[in-house]
């Protein structure tokens, strides 16, 4: 169903959004190209009234100019619309009005030379040339774009300091850099600044060759491969205009809650490790292990590479896999509420999660949170429930939250999300689908827009496409839902201790490279 | 305290015994391609077009696959009408020069184990510290299991420091991001000498899928010396545990 409307009841004679739903393809021709200020205000308008930005992103036009897409999620609804203006190498920014548009309309400005005048945080994001060898915002050469090097917020005062922490940390974790301004122990602001998994890999999605695309999205986020494989499979396949068939469905889904399990195991073991209770850290250690090992029981790969593709999927499951992943999940079941209750069980654990790091929901929502961090604030977002895609269709998933924003919030989250998707993959284990597992597809048809929302375990993956008039892709934008969290985890840390800040990272344990891309 | 006893009995041990045992791999695991040449048709190129990373080529019907660049999709293998490429179940990956990762049969020469001065340093004691230079958090997160009770790293002397300074060597993951090539050799530098320096995945080997792309280097050898190569998108934990044991003479 499709429809034009009209957000915050503005100008309500005037369509000027397309609305659609999570997977549809959409004539590029069908969405109007509405002037930026109209843009702008219906933008605001919408995130006003409960709406959310999900990708905001430049197409190149003629000229120094591009034309902006904005899609906006409404989660109570379960729809998704869009809107289009064209502006030249200037255009009044959005930030001032709505938070939301902070991080996109950066990366924006770093990636097609368009500045957004008004905007308060005008900074590079991943510190790379501009595209197309437009011109930088910031005036730079080639050679004077280095990564972090830009001005960073300064507290300044008496027994105020700085602490400049990474690109390279202490464990085995992906590179960023993180400059607190403190007061004694406490930080009074954290800036981050991530770049430096910057591959390029929107520019190259477009220069080809397609058999690289699959390895592209398998390592957008390597730790989120079915997630993004996922999102990237959907959008190909809507483009196409096929099919996939359920017992494809089925096994996506499966693959998909195995990573949310690996994940969430892991992130829970350790968060104990962070705060030196080590029985659930070597216990979830472990068991993560377990559930990755359970996708390669799917297709070879620990990671789920290689069985989501465009179609439906490269690997069966039989019977006899069926009954083995059965019982291997219901046994990891038992030791993985064995290792978690621990945690929820221990005064001292309790202490160090509750009341730290809190984000409040208006904050929250003021920066557009998706995910883990979102629900943990009490706010009831899961796009498996609000956009829900393939077997979420017919097999609802229920969505889980909590109230205080803490790292208690996101580490319990995490645990009832642990027991939902244990419960989900049983459940479709006892009554699975027959048939086949894949279907030809055709090349992507020419001229079309299209949105595929995708739950991964941090949250909301999103990626849209514009095809050309070949079919090829013209412009594919990914947002991993790290690129909506990341200010969060700065907001998590005002007013904290200083050496509170590995424990609140991994409560939030975003991605690097998928922020970098 | 009573609950993390009985949940400490519940859990058992579960240390493998790799290396005293084979590992336990999954089914579907995708190991090393062995080649018959015998049956690769001259004409056909099947293979070649397929590969998404170039890592396939052929002289003649002499079909040669680079494991530094092979991402283990087995497309190649899906391909091929004659069945001259299979993937085996060979999880020993690891390599001391790039050219050893060259296979165009059924086996290869997997990487020597350190000179005897470098080995009576590191031996007993080895400490690295891992860098991640692009790494899309596959090979990190694979790395980082070895710290699990189920590869238990600490018994082989191997340990992960939080310093440069405190290691004797580099674990690398990624192709080496622009971003991050200055980051990496004040690192290394940070390391004192003797050190070495080990690529762990297609993309520190090679590029991986990113090779050709220009935000990143094709691969850790292209900014500092690498020591020991291990293939893989990502490499099994336990290709990257042998490969760290050949290096240190212990198998």
């Amino acid at each position: 169903m499709r429809r034009l409307c009209c957000w915050g009841g503005i100008e309500m004679q005037t369509p000027y959004a397309v609305s659609f739903r999570n997977g549809q393809s959409l004539a590029v021709g069908e969405i109007p190209v509405i002037p930026i200020e109209r843009f702008r205000d219906s933008v605001i308008a919408a995130v006003g009234g409960g709406g959310r930005i999900a990708s905001f992103f430049a197409v190149p036009a003629d000229g120094a100019g591009v034309r902006l897409y904005a899609v906006l999620a409404d989660d109570g609804q379960g729809t998704l619309s869009v809107l289009s203006c064209d502006v030249q190498d200037r255009y009044p920014s959005l930030t001032p009005d709505c938070p939301q548009a902070h991080l996109f309309e950066r990366e924006i400005a770093e990636q097609w030379g368009v500045v957004p005048e008004g905007h308060p945080w005008l900074k590079p994001v991943r510190f790379h040339a501009p595209f197309d060898g437009r011109r930088d915002v910031w005036g730079r050469t080639r050679e004077q774009i280095l990564p972090s090097v830009m001005k960073y917020f300064q507290v300044e005062g008496h027994e105020v300091h700085e602490v400049a922490v990474g690109p390279v940390h202490a464990g085995i974790i992906e590179p960023g850099h993180f400059r607190f301004q403190c007061h004694g122990e406490i930080v009074l602001h954290l800036e981050i600044s991530l770049g430096y998994q910057h591959r390029g890999i929107e520019e190259a999605i477009l220069r080809g060759p397609e058999k690289r695309l699959l390895p592209f999205m398998q390592t957008v986020a390597g730790d989120t491969s079915i997630g993004h494989t996922t999102a990237y499979c959907q959008l190909r396949e809507s483009l196409a205009g096929g099919c996939v068939p359920p017992k494809a469905q089925a096994i996506r889904g499966i693959a998909l809650e195995l990573e949310r399990l690996a994940n969430h195991t892991g992130d829970l073991g350790a968060l104990a490790g962070d705060i030196g209770y080590l029985p659930t850290s070597s216990f979830c250690g472990r068991i993560r292990g377990d559930f990755l090992n359970m996708s390669a029981l799917l297709c070879g790969n620990r990671f789920g590479r290689g069985l989501a593709v465009p179609g439906g999927v490269c690997f069966d499951l039989t019977p006899k896999t069926a009954e083995t992943l059965a019982e291997r999940l219901t046994a990891a079941k038992k030791d993985v509420s064995t290792a978690v209750n621990l945690l929820w069980n221990t005064p001292s654990v309790l202490a160090r999660f509750e009341d730290t790091g809190v984000v409040q929901s208006s904050i929250c929502r003021e920066l557009g949170m998706v995910g883990v961090p979102a629900r943990a604030c009490g706010i009831a977002m899961d796009c498996r429930a609000d956009f829900p895609t393939g077997i979420y269709q017919t097999s609802p998933i229920a969505v889980s939250v909590w109230e205080k924003g803490d790292v208690f919030g996101r580490a319990y989250v995490r645990w009832l999300e642990i027991q939902k998707s244990i419960d989900f993959i049983l459940g479709l284990l006892a009554s699975f689908p027959e048939g086949p597992i894949r279907t030809e597809m055709k090349p992507p048809a020419p001229n079309l827009f299209c949105v595929s929302l995708v739950e991964g375990w941090r949250g909301e993956i999103c990626h849209a496409a514009i095809t050309a008039a070949d079919g090829s892709f013209r412009r594919y934008k990914i947002v991993d839902p790290s690129f909506h969290n990341w200010m969060g985890l700065a907001m998590a840390l005002r007013e904290q201790q200083i050496s509170d800040f590995p424990l609140c990272n991994k409560s939030f344990n975003l991605s690097y490279c998928g922020h970098d891309l | 305290m009573i609950r993390a006893c009985l949940a400490r009995l519940q859990q058992k041990h579960r240390t493998i015994s790799y290396p005293k045992t084979a590992p336990a791999l999954p089914e579907q695991y995708c190991g090393r391609p062995a080649i018959n040449p015998g049956l690769c048709s001259a004409e056909c190129r099947e293979c070649l077009e397929v590969c998404p990373t170039g890592a396939v080529s052929k002289e003649g019907n002499a079909l040669t696959i680079d494991l530094g660049r092979c991402l283990f999709c087995r497309q190649c293998e899906q391909v091929c009408p004659t069945k001259a490429i299979r993937f085996s179940r060979e999880y020993r990956l690891a390599a001391g020069s790039k050219s050893d990762l060259l296979v165009s049969g059924d086996e290869m020469k997997l990487a020597q184990a350190l000179d005897k001065k470098t080995k009576e340093l590191f031996g007993r004691s080895l400490k690295l510290r891992q860098v991640s230079a692009g790494g899309c958090n596959a090979c990190e997160a694979d790395t980082n299991v070895l710290n699990t009770v189920v590869f238990d790293l600490g018994r082989f002397g191997i340990q992960f420091a939080a310093s440069p300074r405190h290691a004797d060597g580099l674990l690398v993951t990624g192709p080496v991001t622009e971003n991050m090539r200055l980051a990496l050799q004040k690192t290394y530098e940070a390391v004192a000498d003797p050190r070495i320096v080990i690529a762990a995945g297609a993309c520190a080997v090679s590029g991986g899928p990113f090779i050709g792309l220009s935000p990143v280097h094709h691969g850790v050898d292209s900014v500092i010396p690498v020591d020991l190569y291990i293939p893989g998108c990502p490499p099994h934990p336990v290709t990257i545990l042998d490969g760290l044991l050949r290096l240190l003479g212990s198998i």
